[in-house]
């Protein structure tokens, strides 16, 4: 029984008993359903095994929503905790399970998957590609994420959720005082996922320099793909520092090396120190994006091409570089002396002058366009004041006397809710529903869109200013209860509040979709925005090799030209079109990583190295494959065009 | 004849093979932590460009310029990242 004994959950609970269950019963339903509907090929032959970037953006998209879920149950279940003093309904090992996954999921299995759906999706659309420069990598790179957010998530169920706080801090995460696997799952489950993030990395970069339509000059590209560029740089340069770090904590859980122990020449807070080398880009690695996106939604509805493009992709350049130069604002009271202190409090101010001029270009897009109210439109106005907001106090907090007073109280806590809210999250929601026609060829509800944006808003500010205050007044952050003498309890269920709200919120989008499928009308051509770039050129739905005819390109918004000056995009006649085969070894070798990352979690070492070597053959095997693609005839793809086109009427 | 014999990756092979003796010594020899430190660290960025120029091709080709950009921006960044860290956790410690 001994062996069984350590897959038991450590410090289990009715909720968690319950979530077992209804998780068995889930996967139970699920299995049962796709035989019963006879599905299996279907999602083998479309979904598991496709490299088209179009559908490896929509897995992304699931597992993204799917993460926001369960990221905002704990979100709930925290903030109900707190909301009366003194309240049982968590005890304090469960409430540091519950603010270490959430951490790490929100931002590691939500927004990234978020963003690079949107990389996916939209970065071959809007230069003019057929697919990614390695389509095969890059159903790799999903399913390698795929799998680390799968074994992530059943670490409450088997064996215990990791405790140590998404930062996972030494010597707290060390064996002394994190005896279970937890700790394991969140070194191995995300060195898989981020091993997934970083060929994404390598993938757009590639991409976007090397498979431009014909005319699109670098600084003729479009916002969102400058911004998904500097982004994936920030990638290539970052992952790797976590890449390394996880791998030296692994050793030290698992191997009994000493890079993070207090003793045998260990340094715990070099931990600290490589962890935010690579936590701060990685908020910018988010944010950029979300920039990107708001770009294209303003500039789309206020009718007016992007103000100030060159100072829009020089300040991207300025953040992605500076954004290597500030990680040690996040340790300000580690014990480092003022001059340390001052160089990283000047760094960081310094990024907001970069950020400053971005939104001085969104006010001046607007100056004088003729601004139009839709949903994704509505999330770009409210982004703008709310991030603003967290901006200001982000400054507040990068004065490093004064930080002091603010580390680890909710003071902090507010302010990166309040970047990360209304700039990723809000982008993400504002992109889903502007995109959504160029994806699904309907729209989302216009008046449910905006109950939703309003209702998330409402909640936010409700949820989060609160924390401002108590922050101020030394509320600590992490603590899983307090007691009613501390006078926090008024505002603590405010926050309650405006937490359940926003769950509303998370609903009605959700039933929005729901809504729509059934009722959105489907003959809205392809262009129902009436937008710019060159995503919106092709047919809805986008056919697998998105351009029947490569598009010609002469200034950033070639569709609006191409609508309005008389540019024409499509020149020539068609050809045939070379696209890559599906395969199934990035799915099956993913898997195999799944294996191994259990095994190395539980310290299972013969099953650990027989899928090492699964893992190695699967490589041997892609590099002697044969496997030199297939033609779409031209007869074909004439077929296709016609097809689509008669689907617009 | 001359054209198919590939000097530049022989040379290089055998200058490599010499780095990686040098480096060792600091191993087998006894030397102080100061010239010790030196001898690898001027043997690990010349073994590391040597790699990059020699093996990886990286100057051969028109893509030249973005190549080299590259890697000195990746410099920059390690050099930031290293001698930030020291500051934080040495220096001004
Ligand atoms: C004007 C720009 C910004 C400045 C000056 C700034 C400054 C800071 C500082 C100084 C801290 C550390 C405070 C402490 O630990 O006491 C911090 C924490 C944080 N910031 Fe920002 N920030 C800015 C923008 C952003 C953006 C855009 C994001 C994300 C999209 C972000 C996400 C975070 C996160 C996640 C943390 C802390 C996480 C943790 O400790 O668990 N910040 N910020
Ligand atoms: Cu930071």
């Amino acid at each position: 029984m001994d062996f069984f004994d350590r897959f038991a959950v450590p410090h289990p609970s009715f909720l968690i008993y319950a979530s077992m269950v209804g998780i068995g019963l889930t996967m139970l339903a699920i299995v049962v359903g796709i035989t019963y509907f006879k599905k299996w090929g279907y999602l083998w032959r479309e979904w598991i095994t496709t490299v088209d970037h179009k559908r490896i953006g929509i897995m992304y998209l699931l597992s993204a929503l799917l993460m926001l879920f369960r990221g905002g149950v704990d979100a709930v279940m925290m903030r109900y905790q707190l909301s009366m003093p003194e309240n049982t309904f968590l005890d304090s090992q469960h409430y540091n399970e519950v603010f270490s996954t959430h951490g790490v999921v929100m931002i590691l299995f939500m927004a990234m998957p978020f963003i690079i759906f949107f990389f996916n999706y939209l970065v071959p659309l809007q230069i003019g590609a057929r697919d990614v420069a390695f389509p095969r990598l890059n159903a790799l790179s999903f399913w390698l994420f795929f799998m680390g957010m799968g074994l992530f998530n059943i670490s409450f169920i088997v064996g215990g959720s990791p405790d140590a706080g998404w930062t996972s801090y030494f010597p707290l995460a060390g064996n002394e005082f994190s005896t279970s696997v937890g700790t394991n799952y969140y070194m191995i489950a995300i060195q898989i996922a981020g091993i997934g993030t970083l060929m994404t990395g390598i993938n757009f970069i590639t991409t976007i320099l090397k498979m431009r339509a014909p005319g699109m000059k670098l600084m003729k590209m479009p916002m969102f793909t400058w911004s998904a560029f500097i982004a994936n740089v920030i990638i290539v340069f970052a992952f790797p520092v976590l890449t390394v770090l996880l791998a030296m904590g692994t050793m030290d859980r698992l191997f009994g090396t000493n890079f993070f122990t207090t003793d045998n020449g260990g340094m715990d807070m070099l931990w600290a120190n490589l962890f935010w080398v690579w936590g701060h880009p990685e908020v910018y690695i988010l944010i950029l994006p979300a920039f990107g996106l708001y770009s294209e939604i303003i500039s789309t509805f206020a009718r007016r091409n992007l103000y100030g493009y060159k100072s829009m992709v020089a300040s991207m350049v300025v953040i992605s570089l500076l954004s290597f130069f500030v990680w040690a604002h996040h340790f300000f009271t580690m014990g480092q002396g003022p001059l340390a202190n001052s160089i990283f409090s000047i760094t960081t101010m310094a990024i907001a002058v970069p950020t400053g001029v971005k939104i001085f270009n969104w006010l001046f897009t607007l100056w004088k366009g003729k601004i139009e109210f839709t949903t994704p439109m509505l999330y770009s106005m409210l982004f703008i004041p709310l991030f603003t907001l967290g901006g200001v106090t982000g400054v507040m907090l990068a004065m490093s006397a004064a930080d002091y007073q603010y580390h680890n109280t909710m003071f902090l806590v507010a302010h990166f809710h309040n970047v990360i809210i209304p700039g990723v999250v809000y982008a993400m929601l504002a992109g889903l529903t502007f995109y959504w026609p160029k994806i699904f060829g309907f729209m989302l509800n216009e008046k449910l869109g905006k109950w939703t944006a309003w209702l998330l808003s409402v909640g936010f500010v409700l949820a989060f200013i609160p924390m401002y205050i108590t922050g101020l007044d030394g509320q600590a952050r992490r603590m899983y209860t307090y007691s009613e003498s501390t006078g926090f309890s008024a505002m603590n269920m405010v926050s309650f509040i405006g937490a359940a709200i926003m769950a509303i919120a998370f609903v009605l989008l959700v039933y929005n979709i729901y809504y729509s499928i059934r009722y959105s009308p489907r003959n809205i051509g392809s262009d129902p925005w009436d937008a710019r770039s060159l995503e919106w050129a092709t047919h809805t739905p986008v056919p697998e090799y998105n351009f029947a005819i490569t598009p010609q390109v002469e200034s950033t918004q070639p569709f609006w030209d191409s609508k309005k000056n008389g540019h024409q995009l499509f020149k020539g006649d068609i050809e045939k079109i070379h696209m890559p085969n599906n395969s199934g070894l990035p799915f099956i070798m993913s898997c195999i990583f799944f294996v191994f990352g259990f095994a190395m979690i539980f310290s299972i070492w013969p099953l650990a190295i027989i899928t090492l070597i699964g893992i190695l053959g699967c490589l041997a095997y892609r590099s002697f494959e044969k496997d030199h693609g297939r033609y779409i005839s031209v007869e074909e793809i004439k077929e296709t065009e016609t097809r689509l086109r008669g689907a617009k009427k | 004849m001359k054209e198919l014999f590939p000097i530049k990756q022989v040379m290089g092979f055998a200058f490599s093979l010499i780095l990686t003796v040098i480096a060792l010594l600091v191993y087998f020899t006894d030397m102080s932590y100061t010239v010790g430190m030196t001898v690898l660290l001027i043997t690990a960025f010349v073994q590391a460009g040597l790699q990059v120029v020699v093996f990886m091709h990286a100057g051969e080709t028109k893509d030249k310029g973005s190549i080299y950009l590259n890697i000195y921006y990746a410099l920059l960044i390690a050099l930031i990242t290293i001698f930030g860290t020291l500051l934080v956790l040495v220096w001004d410690m």
